[in-house]
């Protein structure tokens, strides 16, 4: 009844072309980043903060990277860790050996740096396709993880080889408190995602899609394999450096190689599994379930009264994620992002079905 | 001489562990065109099964109960991932294969337990010199890996045999070539299916027994398929003699280079080095040492 498109007239090319074309969608947007913004900070109190938020907005910038590459482009990627520590270990390095270099720009920086990375790792896909290149990706996880645990250069002759991250500074503003850590990231998460956004629907997105689909019939309908596949490889890894940069900066302040494993890469890729392939949104539903979950199941004896060990904890943390794997990837390929979109046009014909 | 020997048998006996891991891996895709990430959790999950059941009861018992568990687990997967998942495209049963791990690996050690369990079958363990005569000092060589190669062997026959020459290796070669052609000339696809993981579970059984009875039983099992993605890269999807050679090539190269190459340029790179090999080679051919030549139509 409230929630349809009719009664919205186009009058220019414009106004049919915005990024989302009905009204009610368009408030909806802006009242939730409105109420992230402003709202929020006066809400939340630390403890939120560092262990729901910020890594909900970090690991959601980090998975709609990866979903470019997996969703739209349809490149299977295990490496995700591996570019996440390209892009924290550069910006580490970065702000190290560059002092005057503000830590923000760094990040854009160090992203940059994870796109040449990406694009290195991204030129076997242009010949294997499917598992042989998440095989391949599986590759740059593990020499990158190499790379920064045993080449002393990077971690700059530490002794522990873990690190610590510089105070993020902006002219005389300190992100120092949880409040201010969180607007960061938020600024990235929609900064980035509005970036996502358009160009998933522009030229190079659609170019991403056809390789997705099928990448024969596209090189046949004109389109270079080459530019495809490696562009989404590098706007992924862009995407990835930027938050890993922000995981190691913001979010744990000290790490060490380990921070960015292969179990990241695969907690990534069943983010964007259970989010929804192919979705803006279903990289933010899937990362917020996914830091959800083990926080969730950590309350959860405690609820029922029960004592279970940490080791139960984690065991069972496991085998729900792998069961909701399957269960997604049989009942609901498309995740959670399609449930929203049922919901949606459920709405619309809301309250009169027929 | 006699040293780069030793290394090399070395790497050989290590490569033969890899093709145990590569093998289950080659069967089930052959047979259901399913990459199979789950290889390493069910090496893990069957060794836990064994070395717990020793507790309780005699080997021999402790072994058939274990079969009989992994063709449990075998019907389980086939019911309830695979056959909703018919016609899926070969990426979302990988992505499911994926679930399966995460499952079986918190599953197995809920169930089981999650200790290091020594698991001992009394294979002796002290390490025979062979070719003393040749050398000075001879050639170090571990009876166990002996042990293990023996077995690898065996194994790889009956299953060439069981593939080439039987009823049921027939179809599962059938199956393999085209699903379709082999349902529309009555060969059961979900009996086929159950056949080829039940087989595939009991390959995973006898490298969990040989790596546990090495490394002891500890979750670190289940990492070791990571080992084998490589290796049957290298050999070819669909081809178990691929997954021999490849694991030996591995297997030879990663000992080879962490002993030659390692000094210059830091250590534990055998983390990674099986990966660059297989990857540089997938560049030359995509399809590997002995796979079938990959064909796209539109």
């Amino acid at each position: 009844m409230f929630y349809r498109e009719v009664g919205e007239f186009k009058g220019t090319y414009a106004a049919d072309q915005v990024v989302f074309p009905i009204r009610q969608d368009r408030y909806f947007v802006w009242a939730v980043v409105a109420f992230a913004f402003f709202g929020v900070p006066f809400l939340a109190n630390p403890y939120w903060f560092s262990a729901i938020l910020i890594p909900f907005l970090i690991l959601s910038l980090a998975a709609l990277g990866l979903n470019l590459l997996v969703g739209y482009c349809g490149q299977i990627s295990l490496g995700t860790g591996g570019f996440m520590a390209v892009g924290a270990y550069a910006a580490y390095n970065l702000t190290l050996r560059v002092p005057w270099l503000n830590p923000l720009v760094a990040f854009l920086f160090a992203g940059g740096i994870a796109t040449l990375v990406g694009i290195l790792f991204g030129i076997p896909s242009l010949r294997i396709k499917g598992f042989y290149l998440a095989v391949a990706t599986l590759a740059a996880q593990f020499f990158l993880d190499w790379v920064f645990s045993r080449i002393q250069w990077f971690t700059n002759y530490t002794p522990s080889g873990s690190l610590n991250s510089p105070p993020i500074t902006f002219f005389d503003f300190t992100f120092d408190t949880p409040a201010r850590k969180y607007l960061l990231c938020l600024g990235f998460a929609v900064a980035f995602a509005m970036l996502a956004r358009n160009l998933v629907r522009g030229r190079i997105g659609r170019s991403w899609m056809a390789i997705r689909d099928m990448d024969v019939a596209a090189e046949i309908i004109g389109i270079r394999p080459l530019y495809a596949k490696l562009s989404a490889f590098a706007v992924s890894s862009f995407f990835i450096g930027v938050a890993g940069a922000l995981w190691a900066f913001v979010h744990l302040g000290s790490w060490e190689p380990l921070a960015f494993d292969v179990n990241r890469s695969f907690s990534l890729l069943f983010m964007v599994i259970i989010g929804g392939l192919g979705s803006i949104l279903g990289s933010f539903l899937g990362a917020a379930f996914i830091t959800l979950l083990p926080l969730f199941l950590n309350q959860l004896p405690a609820w029922l009264g029960l004592h279970w060990s940490t080791a139960l904890i984690s065991h069972l943390e496991s085998m729900i994620f792998g069961a909701l794997i399957v269960f997604f990837l049989i009942v609901e390929p498309l995740g959670l992002a399609r449930l929203w979109r049922v919901a949606k046009e459920k709405l619309r014909l809301w309250p009169f079905p027929h | 001489m006699g040293f780069f020997l030793e290394v090399l048998i070395g790497g050989l006996m290590a490569g033969v562990l890899y093709s145990l891991v590569a093998l289950g891996l080659v069967l089930i895709f052959k047979a259901s065109g399913v990459f199979n990430f789950a290889q390493g959790a069910m090496v893990l999950f069957a060794a836990l099964s064994l070395v717990r059941l020793m507790e309780k009861m005699p080997l021999p018992l402790a072994l058939l109960v274990t079969c009989v568990i992994m063709l449990m687990l075998a019907y389980a997967i086939e019911r309830l991932v695979l056959r909703p998942l018919v016609n899926q495209p070969g990426i979302s049963l990988f992505m499911a294969t994926l679930g399966i791990t995460f499952f079986l690996e918190g599953f197995g050690q809920i169930l089981w337990g999650s200790d290091i369990y020594k698991l001992d079958l009394g294979i002796p363990k002290q390490p025979i010199i062979i070719l003393e005569k040749v050398f000075s000092g001879g050639i170090l060589v571990g009876s166990d890996d002996l042990f293990a190669t023996i077995v690898s062997g065996a194994l790889v026959i009956v299953l060439a045999i069981f593939f080439q020459k039987t009823r049921i290796g027939r179809a599962l070669r059938a199956v393999a070539d085209d699903h379709q052609a082999a349902q529309s000339i009555g060969i059961p696809l979900n009996q086929i299916w159950l056949i080829v993981w039940t087989v595939a579970g009991l390959v995973a059984l006898v490298a969990g027994v040989i790596w546990g009875s090495r490394l002891g039983v500890q979750f670190s099992l289940s990492l070791i398929a990571l080992k084998a993605l490589p290796v049957v890269i290298l050999g070819g999807f669909t081809s178990v003699p691929g997954a021999i050679i490849g694991g030996l090539i591995i297997g030879v190269g990663e000992k080879m280079s962490e002993v030659y190459l390692g000094p210059h340029i830091g250590g534990g790179i055998e983390n990674w080095f099986a990966y660059t090999l297989a990857l540089l080679f997938l560049l030359i051919r995509p399809e590997g040492l002995f796979g079938e030549k990959i064909i796209d139509r539109v």
